[in-house]
């Protein structure tokens, strides 16, 4: 098996992998970063998302070894210094989910919309740049409203 | 997944001679399609040759009247290219409705064409764009290079290189989304040439795959207007129907969407 090197959340790693090992598998059974969610496993729901060079992306639509060289950050590398994410802490003070389960790709997704729009997200933008990720509690009131505080806080940081 | 041996090609004679060293071997591009068709075993290639890296299918260059794309650009680079918007605003804004955020930032444009799914956005635009697919071998007709359902007149080996897409003088696409896949039920891109010319691919709704409605651009011809297609018949024969909707359904949406998009384009 060829070894795999990257940085992930901000540390250098290197592994031998298979292959047809899927980051998100290498993440959670390699790394124990077990943040990163499989959900539907088919590229539909968005809760494997992961920041591979700073851009969002499936970790279950993507091979470990495609992400050889390159720097990524999952949900456990998002706070720092001891601190929330302001998009964590938002998602935290607005009550931006109910299981959980999609959570950490909902905020893996904010996070890519703030780079790619900006930190004043209006309501509508931010409901159809949600259409990749799926929360089966349909909690999104509240995810929406999260996002858009956690975007500002992020502008104001 | 079954194993399988990855690749990655620094450039476009090492991946061609990756492919011909491998025994049953693919060429991986975003991935976006083949990942998940792999993981579903519907796909088992001995050797995944990954050409997204590759130097000579990168970039974008408008030049001389035409845009030249090459096929490792991903679906959030075309939307977002500046030159792009400015050229063909149509194109961009249709690399923007493909799939999701995440899916745009991984996805090419040569792994689209190259799979030709019945249901994607970008040959509609290609076929109405009279585009040019340039290959490791040669450069072809978008009309010639489209020939079916997930069937191309690629051949074994061949590697699509880029798109050379002639600037039109408006166009416009229009598609109306399944709510959970987000591929097209029918999307319809239509075009005015630089000679005047009308041209309409239509994705999403054709049973043997994207088609030109030569009958819309012919009413569309003697009057540029969205009411000129209310008389146009299009027949569910040759429609797809599936469990998201029948032949006549798409056979109306064709329509539908053709209207909006002549009443979109600029």
């Amino acid at each position: 098996m060829p070894v795999v090197e990257m940085i992930v959340n901000g540390a250098a790693v290197a592994a031998a992998v298979e292959d047809r090992t899927l980051l998100v598998v290498y993440l959670r059974d390699g790394l124990g970063l077990t943040g990163t969610h499989v959900g539907c496993d088919t590229s539909q729901c968005g809760a494997c998302l992961v920041l591979v060079d700073r851009i969002a992306v499936k970790s279950c639509t993507m091979l470990a070894v495609q992400a050889a060289g390159k720097r990524v950050t999952t949900v456990e590398g998002l706070a720092a210094g001891g601190r929330l994410h302001p998009m964590q802490q938002a998602f935290h003070e607005h009550h931006g989910l109910q299981c959980g389960f999609c959570t950490p790709g909902m905020i893996i997704s904010a996070v890519d919309m703030v780079r790619r729009l900006g930190t004043e997200l209006e309501e509508p933008t931010i409901r159809h740049e949600l259409e990749g990720n799926l929360c089966r509690c349909t909690g999104y009131h509240n995810i929406v409203r999260a996002i858009r505080a956690g975007a500002a806080a992020m502008g104001a940081d | 997944m079954l194993p399988f041996r990855y690749h990655r090609a620094r450039s476009l004679d090492h991946a061609l001679s990756l492919y011909v060293e491998g025994a049953d071997p693919r060429y991986l591009s975003g991935g976006q399609t083949l990942i998940p068709t792999m993981k579903q075993r519907l796909a088992a290639p001995s050797d995944l040759i990954d050409i997204a890296h590759v130097p000579e299918l990168r970039g974008v260059i408008v030049a001389d009247g035409t845009v030249s794309i090459g096929a490792a650009v991903t679906h959030a680079e075309v939307s977002g290219s500046a030159a792009i918007v400015g050229a063909v605003p149509a194109l961009a804004m249709l690399a923007g409705q493909i799939g999701d955020p995440a899916v745009r930032a991984r996805g090419t444009l040569g792994g689209s064409l190259a799979n030709n799914d019945p249901a994607a956005d970008y040959p509609a635009a290609m076929l109405a764009l009279a585009a040019t697919v340039r290959t490791s071998r040669r450069a072809i007709s978008a009309e010639r290079f489209f020939t079916g359902l997930f069937a191309t007149a690629l051949q074994d080996g061949e590697i699509v290189i880029g798109v050379d897409v002639p600037v039109p003088a408006k166009a416009a696409y229009r598609k109306f989304a399944n709510p959970a896949s987000r591929y097209a039920m029918a999307g319809v891109f239509v075009a005015v040439m630089a000679d005047g010319s009308i041209r309409v691919g239509i994705t999403g709704a054709g049973a043997d795959g994207v088609f030109r409605a030569t009958a819309i651009e012919e009413a569309l011809a003697r009057s540029w207007d969205p009411s000129a297609i209310d008389a146009v018949v299009i027949a569910p024969d040759g429609m797809l129907a599936d469990i998201h909707g029948s032949a006549a359904y798409r056979a109306n949406l064709v329509k539908v969407m053709a209207k909006r998009a002549v009443a979109a384009a600029r």
